[in-house]
């Protein structure tokens, strides 16, 4: 019995990190493309209170997700605009709509506050779900956290197996060389910005219409995602496997935190809620930190044995980012 | 293809690049294009592969006029170049460069197809490239043979190569001049942008001279050599005589230095080098010359050894210790890592200027910067932004930046893109500093220059470093040998595994 919970519970994260995969699997497309996209953290908010406010009041659920991608969509639209068109700082403008959308998702939501709403249903997957342990902790779920599998899968399979995919590489890192190939930088910077933005504008009604149900406005425990999504869009190196790693370990850490928390009465339950976020800032380090001047120094004065082992394990968590990431590109 | 421009005018501001140029090339030959820096041999080349539209002007392909946009265009109309520094994608793969851009149907990678061309076309042009290799990892020479694979499977018919025998071997550069022969003979035309006569003179079969955006003149071979120098410069060049200002004091001591990096291992150097002497570095690019720069530098900390500048130990040290010991470091990417863009000249005079406190003194660094532009020859004002000027004059620029006296100067490619005027006009500054007591390492490319400038060469072949020799009895055949990897049985080197 305690094993079955525990497997449940393990299985849960699985679910819960559903919002964060497509979060991050958007972000990884549009950075990929070299334009860096702040306003995750308000978009997620927003799309996760229209998706419900829609879907309450219309009672589809379809239309509710539909209405999150065309906001997500819209907002990452306009970050492209302001950048690719009008010159306008990436940085600056997606910070602008990341708390506005934010403000936004909460005054318009009070109407909805607490309000009970439609819930997207559970699917087990026919035959698969029977599978001993697998069945539990893949099958089990519903339909957004089976598509959330297969948006991994294509990501992944987008940027590193497809024609289209090795442009999309081409432009995020030296665009004057994707444009001296005959291709349209900035075109295609606005396309995968818009398909990215669909991608983030699913995680919201992900939330209020699954993950954590209804709409409770500034209590909903939402707030503060859409950083960490882009932290682990660091994390994953843009690229969409290890970024579902990264995603997986932080909510398997946050489930760490859940259980313990009984077990260790002496800690303050609070110390266990926030743990994940300082642990994902060292993950974080690990992964850059190769790069930077001192670490080299003070390697070069280890013996042998230890600088060779460390500098490969260095190397091999080392991510470079796209090199012309969040660099308008413009033809002379 | 036949390709023809006519009355080519191009503006920038209040420059005028191109200047009512017409050149008409016929197809199968290879055609030279000469000048001085800054001459308009870029510009209409760029305007030819799509990267520049001109202001007025016709293009003719086959005696058809055409209407070039972007690169998009040119590529379909068969024109492809190859960049100074090779437009290609460093982080990715030999066989996803050559893949990527390339007009094919459908979403998926046929990379089997595209390995099978690759290899095909580089057996038949004799390069020999990993397909898996990372771009990054290659030299400039194997770059650029990537580069020519990849236009060659793209249909070009006509081929523009822009200063390219910038940063590579004297072997790469021997192939590279077959390829451009075979491929004129097949009927392509290449245009070969250069301001090395002596290369023009070899491989073109005509030349056209540009000076200040005017096409002055075109040659057939036999080349009359003064004559295409009086066509570029409007007057005679000559080099200053050798000049040796080497004295018995050491300003650094290597000892047993052992260096590392991802690629190579350079185990136990020794050197000293003395006051008012010129070294040398020779190489293929990423022998390790670049390594041992800065670990002269302090910008690389050595795994062994020990360091000494003048009486100092600095073995460990950071760039900092070094600079207040009198060394200075000159990297090859001007702008990008000796420059500030943005900032004048008189501000970066200001950046370094002895007199400190808190508020800038506008009126005296304008009074500086004009000295320091009389003094060093600078083409430009106090309050001209860097990065509009020129190669040469960046270069002077980060010379007069240096400080006053100095004991070590660590140069990296002094004159590399410069034209034969500029970099006379350079050396002539940095053999001032050595009278005055500075020693100089520098690395260099171009063979003469290094046997030409130093009294003593170091040679680095894989991570191995030969001992001094002395540049006054070695020859530039020698040189190419060593930097190949002939002729290192004599200083019992054993080859490292």
């Amino acid at each position: 019995m305690e094993d079955l919970t525990l497997l449940l519970g393990f299985a849960g994260i699985f679910a819960f990190s559903a919002p964060l995969i497509f979060a991050v699997v958007g972000e990884t497309l549009i950075e990929r493309a070299g334009i860096v996209n702040l306003a995750v953290n308000g978009t997620i908010l927003l799309t996760a209170m229209a998706g419900f406010a829609v879907a309450a009041r219309t009672g589809s659920l379809v239309l509710g997700f539909l209405v999150g991608a065309l906001i997500g969509a819209a907002v990452a639209w306009l970050i492209a605009f302001s950048s690719i068109t009008l010159k306008q700082s990436q940085v600056a403008i997606g910070f602008v709509l990341t708390l506005l959308t934010r403000d936004l998702a909460y005054f318009l939501g009070n109407p909805y506050m607490g309000l009970a709403g439609p819930r997207l249903p559970s699917w087990h997957f026919p035959l698969l779900k029977d599978v001993p342990f697998l069945g539990i902790l893949f099958f089990q779920h519903d339909w957004m956290t089976y598509l959330s599998y297969l948006v991994i899968f294509l990501g992944w399979w987008w940027i590193f197996h497809t024609r289209p995919g090795l442009i999309l590489q081409g432009i995020g890192e030296r665009p004057a060389a994707a444009y001296a190939r005959g291709t349209d930088v900035n075109r295609l910077r606005y396309l995968y910005s818009v398909v990215g933005g669909a991608l983030i504008g699913l995680a919201g009604p992900i939330y209020s219409l699954s993950v954590k149900a209804g709409w409770k406005g500034t209590i909903s425990g939402l707030d503060g995602l859409g950083w960490i999504a882009l932290s682990i869009t660091i994390f994953g190196g843009w690229n969409p496997l290890r970024a579902a790693f990264g995603v997986y370990l932080f909510g398997f850490l946050q489930w760490l935190g859940l259980v313990l928390q009984p077990r260790l009465p002496g800690i303050p339950s609070q110390v266990l809620q926030v743990a994940p976020f300082p642990l994902m800032i060292l993950t974080l380090l690990l992964v850059n930190i190769g790069n930077a001047e001192w670490v080299e120094r003070t390697l070069a004065a280890l013996p042998d044995r230890w600088r060779h082992f460390l500098k490969r394990l260095l190397r091999a968590l080392r991510a470079n980012p796209p090199a012309s990431l969040g660099v308008p590109f413009e033809p002379e | 293809m036949k390709v023809e421009l006519r009355h080519i005018h191009k503006h920038f501001g209040p420059v005028h690049a191109n200047n009512d140029i017409t050149l008409s090339i016929p197809a199968g030959t290879i055609q030279g294009l000469l000048g001085e820096n800054g001459a308009g041999k870029s510009t209409l080349m760029k305007i030819l592969s799509g990267f520049l539209r001109a202001d007025s002007g016709e293009i003719l392909l086959d005696d058809r006029r055409v209407i070039i946009r972007s690169p998009a265009d040119a590529i379909r109309h068969g024109i492809g170049m190859l960049h100074q520094d090779p437009l290609d994608f460093p982080p990715l793969r030999v066989i996803d460069n050559f893949l990527l851009g390339q007009q094919a149907k459908g979403i998926f990678l046929q990379r089997n197809q595209a390995l099978e061309a690759f290899q095909r076309l580089a057996q038949q042009y004799d390069f020999s490239l990993d397909p898996f290799a990372y771009v990054e990892n290659l030299t400039v020479g194997e770059r650029q043979q990537l580069e020519i694979l990849r236009l060659l499977w793209s249909g070009v018919r006509v081929l523009i190569l822009d200063e390219p025998t910038t940063g590579i071997s004297a072997a790469q550069k021997q192939k590279l001049f077959a390829t451009l022969r075979r491929l004129a003979e097949e009927g392509r035309t290449v245009i070969f942008v250069s301001h090395k006569l002596e290369e023009v003179e070899e491989l073109c079969h005509r030349v056209a001279v540009l000076r200040a955006g005017r096409l002055v003149g075109e040659m057939h071979p036999p080349y009359d050599t003064r004559k295409l120098v009086e066509m570029m410069f409007g007057r005679e060049i000559q080099a200053a005589p050798r000049a040796s200002f080497a004295a018995s004091i050491p300003v650094l001591r290597l000892q047993q230095m052992t260096l590392e990096d991802v690629r190579l291992r350079m185990t136990a150097v020794d050197l000293d080098v003395h006051a008012g002497e010129t070294i040398g570095l020779a190489g293929m690019e990423g022998s390790g010359q670049d390594l041992f720069l800065r670990a002269c530098a302090g910008l690389v900390r050595p795994v062994a050894g020990r360091v000494l500048v003048g009486e100092q130990d600095l073995t460990g040290k950071a760039y900092h210790a070094y600079k207040r010991a009198g060394v200075e470091f000159l990297p090859a990417a001007r702008l990008e890592e000796g420059l500030v863009p943005g900032l004048t000249l008189s501000e970066h005079f200001l950046l370094v200027s002895e007199r400190q406190g808190f508020f800038l003194q506008r009126a005296y660094a304008q009074r500086l910067a004009e000295e320091q532009i009389a003094l060093y020859n600078i083409k430009g004002r106090p309050h001209s932004p860097v990065e509009s000027l020129s190669g040469g004059n960046q270069q002077r620029a980060l010379l007069a930046l240096l400080r006053q006296p100095l004991s070590l100067l660590l140069l990296e490619h002094p004159t590399r893109g410069l034209d034969v005027e500029s970099s006379i006009y350079i050396w002539s500054l940095l053999k001032e500093r050595c009278r005055q007591g500075t020693a100089i390492l520098f690395i260099s490319s171009d063979l003469e220059e290094i046997l030409q400038y130093s009294d003593r060469v170091l040679v680095f072949f894989s991570g191995k470093v030969s001992p001094p020799l002395e540049a006054s009895a070695l020859s530039v055949e020698e040189l190419g040998g060593l930097i190949g990897g002939k002729g290192w049985e004599k200083f019992g080197v054993q080859r490292e595994s």
